[in-house]
C-alpha cells in the first residue's frame, strides 16, 4: 500500500490551513523530515517535514488550496514500485494540443468545468481586490463576471451591506482585504474578520492618484488580529520610568564574561524575568477572560511573547516558561527563537500558548507608545528607548539611564491601582536587577 | 564585471522572446535588472533559429505556390529560379535588424546583458561562464530561468551534415533532391513546405497515425489534401528503424503499415519536437524542482519551489510557443516587482504556418467534454466565404466551441490562408468571456475572411446568412 501523508493536527483549535507553497513535486526522492509543503494557517506560515521518506506519487494539493486536519497531501509510492510511467521516446513531435488554460505545467489531474467568464482586465481586479473568481456569481451575458460584480464580492465580506450594493460607486473598504501574494500564490478570497460594520471609503481617486497594496500573509493577519483587539478590549495605558542605569551595568558586565559563543544578554531577556515575576506576584495580568462563560482564566504558567519585526511582517515568538528558567538561558532561548522568527523557520509551538508579551521599540527611538494587547491575553508590556536623563536624587541633578515603560491592560479584567501596582513592581525589580535573581 | 561580484534585483537567465520580455518588464517596474545570454544576440532559437526564420521562407515558398497557382487564373510566369545565397542573406538581414533593435531596447532600458552561459551556485548567484572573458558572478535578489529549449534528437539520429535538425535546415545548406522528414509535427510541415517549394521531392515519417498528433482532425483534413499533393508521400504510424550512407545517399529502413521497407533519399531532416534546456544550469545548487520530461514545476505566478527563482517558457513547460514565453515573463516581472500577477490564460494561440495555416485557441469539444462542460461545436466552411472564393481558396474552415447552455465562446479553430491572423479575433473573444451574440453583433468586414467567425456565431444562434437554415 502506497503510504499518505495528510494534515497533521495543527492544535489550538486550527482546524484548516492553507497550502502556500508545494516544495516537491511528484517522482521526488524524499528523505524523511525534509520539508514537504509550505502551509500558512491563522498563526503563521511553517514548513511541514514529511514524517517518511521515499518517492512521492502524488501531490494531491496545490497553491493556494485549503486544506482540513485530516486532508490527504501527499502519497508515497512503495518502495521500489512505480511512481508515474516515464514518457516513452518517439519519433512524433511534441506538437501540444491546446494546452488547458492556466494549467500549471505539471498539473496532475486535468482540470475540471470552465474558469470563470470574466475579462483579462477583470481578473486583474479581482487579484488586486483578493476575489476568488469562482466564487462571484456573474451577471453578464453567459455569466460574465463584470467589475462591479467583483466589487460587490469584495464589498460582501467584512464591509456594512450598504456598501455591497452592486454598481456603488466607490470600491468598498474591504479593500485592504488579501490579495494574491505577490510573493506567493494565489490566496483564497476571505473576509477580513472585523467584528464591527465599516462605512464604505470614499473613491480616493477623485482627489489625485493612488495605489494599492495588497495587505497578506503576516501583515493581512497581524490587521485582522489587532482590529479585533482593539475593537473588543478596552484598552488603558499606564506609563512609567524605570532608572535602569545599575541594571545596564550589571548587563554589561556579564555580557563581556559571557565568552565566545554565548548569546547576546540583551535588555529583553531581563525584561522577560521582571515581568515573569512580576505576573506571578499579579495573577490578573497573565490571563484571559472567557466571553463564553463570563469567566476569568488565570494561568499557572508563564509564557511571554517577545513582538519580532520580520520581513513579513510583526510576529511574536513565545519563550516557554520563563519563570523556571535563569537569564543566560534565556538568553539563549531568545536569541534562536528570534533568529528562526526572522528566518520565517518559526514553529507552531514557537508561536502559541503566551500569556503575556513584552514588545521592545526601542532601537527605534521615540519616548514611548501605547502597544495594544495581544488577545485573548489581557496585558502588554511596551518599552521605549533607555536615555541618559537628568535625574534629582538626594537633592542633587545625576544622569541616570532612564527606560520609559508603557502597561496596557484590558480595563475589563484589571483596574487602574491593580495597573499602577504591577508597574511599579516591575519598575522596581529593573531598578534593583539584583531581584531578578532573587526572586526569578 | 570582473573579480567583484555584481548585485541585481533581478538576474535573467536567457534573452529569447521570455527572456527580453521579463528583464525589459522588470526594468521598467524600477528593478536593476542583468540578461544573460549565451548567443551573444538578443531574440533566442525564435529569431535566429526558428519562427523568424522559418516565416521568411515559408513566405518565399508561398510566393513561389502563389506564381504555380495564378496558372488556373489565367496568369502564367515562368519556373521559379531560387539563388540559395542570396535566399539566405535576405533572412539574415531579417533576422539582424530584429536583433540589433532588441539590443538598442534593452540598452534604452539600462537592462546589462551579459554575453555567456550562466549556472546556478549555491548562494544565490550565477557564475556566467564567458568565451573572452572571466567568468562573471552575479547575486541576485530574484532570478527567471528563461533558457528555452533545443531540437530534440533520435538515437542512432545524431544531427551532421546527413541528418539536419530544424536549426540546420534553416540556413539552407543545400536543396536536396529528396528529403525525408521525420516527424510530422508542425516543425517538420513547414520546413518540408519550404523544401518542397524549393524544389525537393519531401517524404514524411510520422511515427503516429496522423499529422500535426492532438490537433482538431476537422482542421487537419485540409492541410492533409494538400500536403499530399505537394509532397511525394506522408508515411503515417511509421517508425525509421535504420539509416545508412550508400553512396551519395541515404539507405532507410521503415516499419509500418502500407510504408516501404526501404526508401532511398539524400538527406535527413529530424524534426521530432524540442526539448527543455534546463540541465546544465546548475539547479541542483537551488531549490526548483523538474519533472520527469526536464521542465521546471512552477506556480501560477511561474515561481519554482525556489521562492527566489522563476522559471518561464520552454523551460517550464508546454505549450512551447514564444508568445506564451513572453506572456509568462510579464508575470515574473510583475510578481519581483510585487505587483498580483498571474499565468492564467483562457486562450493561448497556437499556429501552424503551413499552407493552408491551422490556428486554434481556446477548447476543443473534446477538451471541453473531458471537464464536464456541455459544448456545441460549429463549423463554417470556406465556400460559405466569398473572399475565399475569390482568392481560389474556398478550402477553409471556420469552427467555434461554443458552451451550449450559456452560448459562451470557449474555443476557435482555423484552417486556411491568413488563419494564424483570423485568430487574434478568436483569442480575444475567449479571453474577454465573449457570448455567441457578441460575435454575431459585431460588423465584419466585407469581403474578408473574417465574416466567417461571425457567420460561425450566427450559426450557432441558429440563423446564418450564407448558409441554409439548421434544420430542427
Amino acid at each position: 500500500m502506497a503510504r499518505e501523508f495528510k494534515l497533521p493536527d495543527l492544535g489550538e483549535g486550527l482546524t484548516e490551513a492553507e497550502i502556500v507553497r508545494v516544495l516537491v513535486a511528484e517522482g521526488d526522492e524524499i528523505k524523511e523530515d525534509q520539508a514537504v509543503l509550505l502551509v500558512e494557517t491563522e498563526k503563521a506560515q511553517v514548513e511541514l517535514p514529511s514524517p517518511f521518506g521515499g518517492r512521492v506519487a502524488t501531490v494531491h494539493v496545490q497553491a493556494g488550496q485549503r486544506v482540513k486536519v485530516g486532508a490527504v497531501l501527499l502519497s508515497f509510492a512503495d518502495a521500489g514500485g512505480a511512481v508515474r510511467s516515464v514518457t516513452p521516446p518517439s519519433g512524433a513531435p511534441a506538437r501540444p494540443a491546446a494546452p488547458p488554460p492556466g494549467a500549471p505545467a505539471s498539473a496532475a489531474a486535468p482540470p475540471t468545468g470552465l474558469p470563470s467568464a470574466a475579462t483579462p482586465a477583470t481578473r486583474r481586479l479581482a487579484r488586486e481586490l483578493g476575489v476568488d473568481l469562482a466564487r462571484v456569481p456573474g451577471t453578464g451575458p453567459g455569466g460574465r463576471i463584470s467589475d462591479e460584480d467583483v466589487r460587490a464580492a469584495a464589498g460582501a465580506r467584512g464591509a456594512a451591506p450598504a456598501a455591497a450594493k452592486p454598481g456603488a460607486p466607490a470600491p468598498p473598504s474591504s479593500s485592504v482585504a488579501s490579495t494574491p501574494a505577490p510573493a506567493g500564490p494565489v490566496e483564497a478570497a476571505r473576509p477580513l474578520a472585523v467584528p464591527i460594520a465599516l462605512p464604505p471609503l470614499p473613491r480616493f481617486e477623485q482627489w489625485g492618484p493612488v495605489e494599492r497594496e495588497p495587505l497578506r500573509g503576516i501583515r493581512r493577519r497581524s490587521a485582522e488580529h489587532l482590529s479585533l483587539a482593539w475593537a473588543v478590549i478596552p484598552h488603558v495605558t499606564q506609563h512609567d520610568l524605570a532608572d535602569v542605569t545599575e541594571l545596564e551595568t550589571m548587563r554589561r558586565r556579564h555580557q563581556k564574561r559571557g565568552g565566545e559563543g554565548s548569546a547576546e544578554l540583551t535588555l529583553t531577556v531581563f525584561l522577560l524575568k521582571a515581568a515573569a515575576i512580576a505576573l506571578r506576584a499579579h495573577p490578573r495580568f497573565n490571563a484571559s477572560l472567557d466571553h463564553a462563560t463570563g469567566e476569568l482564566v488565570l494561568k499557572r504558567y508563564y509564557n511571554i511573547g517577545v513582538a519580532v519585526d520580520t520581513d513579513q511582517g510583526l510576529v511574536v515568538p513565545v519563550v516557554r516558561g520563563v519563570e523556571g528558567k535563569g537569564i543566560r538561558d534565556l538568553a539563549a532561548e531568545l536569541a534562536q527563537l528570534v533568529t528562526r522568527t526572522r528566518e520565517g523557520k518559526a514553529t507552531l509551538e514557537d508561536l502559541r500558548g503566551g500569556t503575556f508579551t513584552v514588545t521592545n521599540t526601542g532601537a527605534l527611538g521615540g519616548t514611548g507608545a501605547t502597544p495594544i494587547i495581544n488577545h485573548p491575553e489581557v496585558a502588554i508590556l511596551g518599552v521605549g528607548r533607555a536615555r541618559q536623563t537628568p535625574v534629582v536624587r538626594d537633592g542633587q541633578i545625576v544622569p541616570r539611564l532612564v527606560l520609559p515603560l508603557s502597561l496596557a491592560f484590558d480595563h475589563r479584567v484589571i483596574d487602574g491601582m491593580e495597573a499602577a501596582r504591577f508597574s511599579t513592581e516591575l519598575v522596581g525589580l529593573l531598578e534593583a536587577p539584583e531581584r531578578l535573581f532573587l526572586e526569578g | 564585471m570582473g573579480e567583484l561580484p555584481r548585485e541585481a534585483d533581478v538576474v535573467v537567465l536567457g534573452g529569447g522572446p521570455g527572456g527580453y520580455a521579463a528583464a525589459f518588464r522588470a526594468a521598467d517596474l524600477g528593478l536593476d535588472t542583468v540578461l544573460v545570454e549565451a548567443r551573444g544576440a538578443l531574440g533566442g532559437e525564435c529569431l535566429h533559429v526558428g519562427c523568424i526564420p522559418s516565416k521568411a521562407l515559408l513566405g518565399i515558398a508561398g510566393l513561389i505556390h502563389d506564381a504555380a497557382g495564378a496558372t488556373d487564373a489565367g496568369v502564367t510566369f515562368g519556373p521559379a529560379r531560387v539563388d540559395a545565397a542570396k535566399l539566405r542573406a535576405w533572412t539574415q538581414r531579417s533576422i539582424d535588424r530584429l536583433a540589433q533593435g532588441l539590443a538598442a531596447l534593452a540598452k534604452a532600458r539600462g537592462v546589462d546583458v551579459v554575453v555567456g552561459h550562466g549556472r546556478f551556485e549555491g548562494d544565490g548567484s550565477v557564475r556566467v561562464a564567458r568565451e573572452d572573458a572571466p567568468p562573471a558572478t552575479l547575486r541576485f535578489k530574484h532570478a527567471i530561468v528563461a533558457t528555452g529549449s533545443r531540437p530534440a534528437t533520435l538515437p542512432g539520429l545524431e544531427p551532421g551534415s546527413r541528418v539536419w535538425d530544424s536549426t540546420a535546415a534553416l540556413t539552407l545548406p543545400a536543396t536536396p533532391a529528396r528529403l525525408l522528414v521525420v516527424g510530422g509535427g508542425y516543425i517538420g510541415l513547414e520546413l518540408g513546405s519550404v523544401y518542397a517549394a524549393l524544389g525537393s521531392e519531401v517524404t514524411v515519417v510520422e511515427l503516429l497515425d496522423g499529422i500535426l498528433p492532438g490537433v482538431d482532425r476537422d482542421l487537419v483534413a485540409p492541410l492533409a489534401r494538400r500536403l499530399g499533393k505537394r509532397f511525394k508521400q506522408i508515411l503515417l504510424g511509421t517508425k525509421l528503424t535504420a539509416m545508412r550512407e550508400a553512396g551519395s545517399a541515404l539507405a532507410v529502413e521503415l516499419v509500418g503499415e502500407g510504408a516501404p521497407a526501404h526508401v532511398e533519399v539524400d538527406q535527413l531532416l529530424l524534426a521530432v519536437g524540442r526539448r527543455p534546456l534546463t540541465d546544465d544550469l546548475g539547479l541542483e545548487h537551488t531549490r526548483a524542482a523538474r519533472d520527469t520530461r526536464g521542465f521546471i514545476v512552477v506556480d501560477a505566478q511561474r515561481r519554482t519551489a525556489d521562492p527566489r527563482i522563476f522559471a518561464i517558457g520552454d523551460a517550464a513547460g508546454e505549450p512551447m510557443l514564444a508568445h506564451k514565453a513572453m506572456a509568462e515573463g510579464l508575470v515574473a516581472a510583475e510578481t519581483i516587482a510585487g505587483h498580483p500577477a498571474a499565468f492564467e490564460p483562457l486562450a493561448i494561440p497556437a499556429v501552424v504556418f503551413t499552407d493552408p495555416e491551422i490556428a486554434w485557441c481556446g477548447l476543443t469539444e473534446a477538451e471541453a467534454r473531458t471537464r464536464g462542460v456541455e459544448a456545441r461545436a460549429v463549423k463554417v466552411p470556406w465556400t460559405a466565404s466569398g473572399r475565399a472564393v475569390a482568392m481560389g481558396r474556398p478550402d477553409g474552415l471556420t469552427k467555434l466551441v461554443f458552451e451550449a447552455a450559456s452560448g459562451r465562446l470557449l474555443g476557435v479553430g482555423l484552417v486556411g490562408p491568413h488563419a494564424g491572423d483570423l485568430l487574434a479575433e478568436g483569442a480575444l473573444a475567449v479571453e474577454m468571456g465573449a457570448v455567441a451574440e457578441d460575435l454575431a453583433g459585431t460588423i465584419h468586414t466585407h469581403p474578408t475572411l473574417s465574416e466567417t467567425l461571425g457567420e460561425a456565431a450566427e450559426l450557432f444562434l441558429g440563423h446564418p446568412i450564407h448558409l441554409p437554415p439548421p434544420r430542427g
